[in-house]
């Protein structure tokens, strides 16, 4: 029998929500939640001896410390294997998925399990070091993502040979393998060439990694003259949200005046965000976008000025691609203006 | 986000609370945060102290900008 331990967060513990996210780290006997059709789809060889529960904001406020307590909840079990998620498109938990895998497979030598949506910044974090399930964006491709969790996790414990990504449907671990193919690598470019000039589909043998890097911009040389703007993925509109920014997958950023305001107070503005407590930064948005001591340090003359508008949107589940598309906007906005600096706060 | 920004000339710093993750989007002046709920601040503070902190995270944040950096820098301090 192959005993596995099963990690999920406060939300699919069936704690809570948002405002159950700085729970600790607890161990129940069992399956839990999602555990439940894991338990089904892992089949008669393997069993579920525990599940264990952390919440999403306690892990990525405290990696190293949670890693650790996590981890000797693992150990205590012996297990065989561990699976952990599936996060889907949930940064924090996603973050945490592959943190506790890591950790397991490094210290307890088991074979671990993840699946995420490729978004996921767990997921590019750690597709190199395990194996993660390519899932969908939500909870509703959990259905899905099960099984072929199950499948790679039981022919990893029992070591057999692993395919490539596609074939086992988790993400590309950057790893290359020889193999003999009957026709040469000459034959096979041409063709792939030809494939490509009729339009039809064909598959690349090497894919091109994404280096996507963008290189530091030089310091700002007169920061007492100099205009500083705010941009936000937390979530801060005036109060009653009046472009209805939504509360995940934000389909659009706001941009918002703010000559003369002085202090972001309960009355004035809010969060539109889903994806935290939003109880602190209702009270006082400061604490996510910190106009307050902006205009003291303005007064002081510390900057030069603080740019007139600030710009918002919602960081939570929302696409790399929309991502892009609102800061590039914005930038362009913020160079037309003369801005010299931003900063940028999240959640 | 950042790196959109950055692209376009501007320098950027990120104040978040899961460095981590900043680093994987490629932001490359980076101030850690106090907590994910409330990054530039902290309720169990009176209001004075708590600004203060407010203060001196976003000071760390415009010297992170004053600062000439060739790769990722986190500034914790």
């Amino acid at each position: 029998m192959i005993k596995v331990v099963h990690y999920i967060n406060q939300f699919y513990g069936g704690i809570g929500g948002e405002e159950k996210a700085d729970v600790k780290p607890e161990v129940r006997e069992g399956v839990v939640g999602p555990g439940m059709a894991l338990k089904g789809a892992l089949g008669k060889d393997a069993e579920i001896v525990a599940t264990i529960i952390c919440g999403d904001s306690y892990f990525n406020e405290n990696i190293e410390e949670a890693t650790e307590e996590i981890l000797k909840m693992v150990k205590s079990y012996e297990p065989d294997l561990f699976i952990a998620g599936p996060a889907f498109n949930a940064g924090r938990y996603g973050v945490a998925c592959g943190t506790i895998c890591k950790a397991v497979k490094d210290n307890l030598n088991i074979p671990v399990v993840s699946g995420m949506y490729p978004e996921n910044p767990g997921a590019d974090m750690f597709k190199k070091d395990i194996y993660i399930v390519e899932t969908a964006n939500s909870a509703t491709g959990m259905r899905k993502a099960i099984p072929v969790m199950a499948k790679l996790a039981l022919k990893l414990a029992k070591k057999e040979e692993i395919g490539p990504p596609a074939e086992e449907g988790y993400i590309a671990r950057g790893v290359r393998k020889n193999i003999f193919r009957e026709e040469r690598g000459s034959k096979r470019a041409v063709d792939m060439l030809v494939a490509k000039l009729k339009g039809e589909p064909f598959v690349t043998e090497y894919p091109m990694p994404d280096f996507d890097k963008v290189a530091p911009n030089p310091p700002v040389l007169d920061m007492k003259n100099a205009k500083i703007a705010l941009v936000t993925s937390g979530g801060i509109v005036p109060k009653g949200n009046p472009d209805r920014i939504e509360a995940s997958s934000a389909s659009k950023y706001g941009k918002y005046d703010i000559e003369g305001v002085m202090d972001l107070t309960q009355e004035t503005h809010e969060t539109a965000h889903g994806g935290y407590d939003p109880v602190y930064a209702n009270e006082d948005p400061d604490r996510v976008l910190p106009v307050d001591v902006l205009r003291e340090l303005e007064q002081e003359g510390v900057i030069g000025e603080l740019h007139r508008y600030f710009y918002s949107t919602v960081g939570n589940g929302t696409s790399v691609a929309n991502s892009k598309k609102y800061a590039s906007a914005i930038a362009k906005e913020l160079v037309a203006d003369g801005v010299q600096a931003v900063i940028l706060t999240s959640t | 986000m950042v790196k959109e920004i950055e692209r376009a000339g501007i320098p950027v710093v990120h104040i978040c609370t899961v460095v981590p993750i900043s680093l994987t989007v490629g932001a490359n002046r980076i101030v850690p945060a106090v907590a994910i709920p409330h990054p530039l601040g902290n309720p169990d503070l009176g209001k004075e102290d708590e600004k203060a902190l407010r203060k001196q995270l976003v000071l760390r944040s415009l010297k992170s900008l004053e600062t000439e950096v060739q790769d990722q820098t986190v500034f914790d301090k």
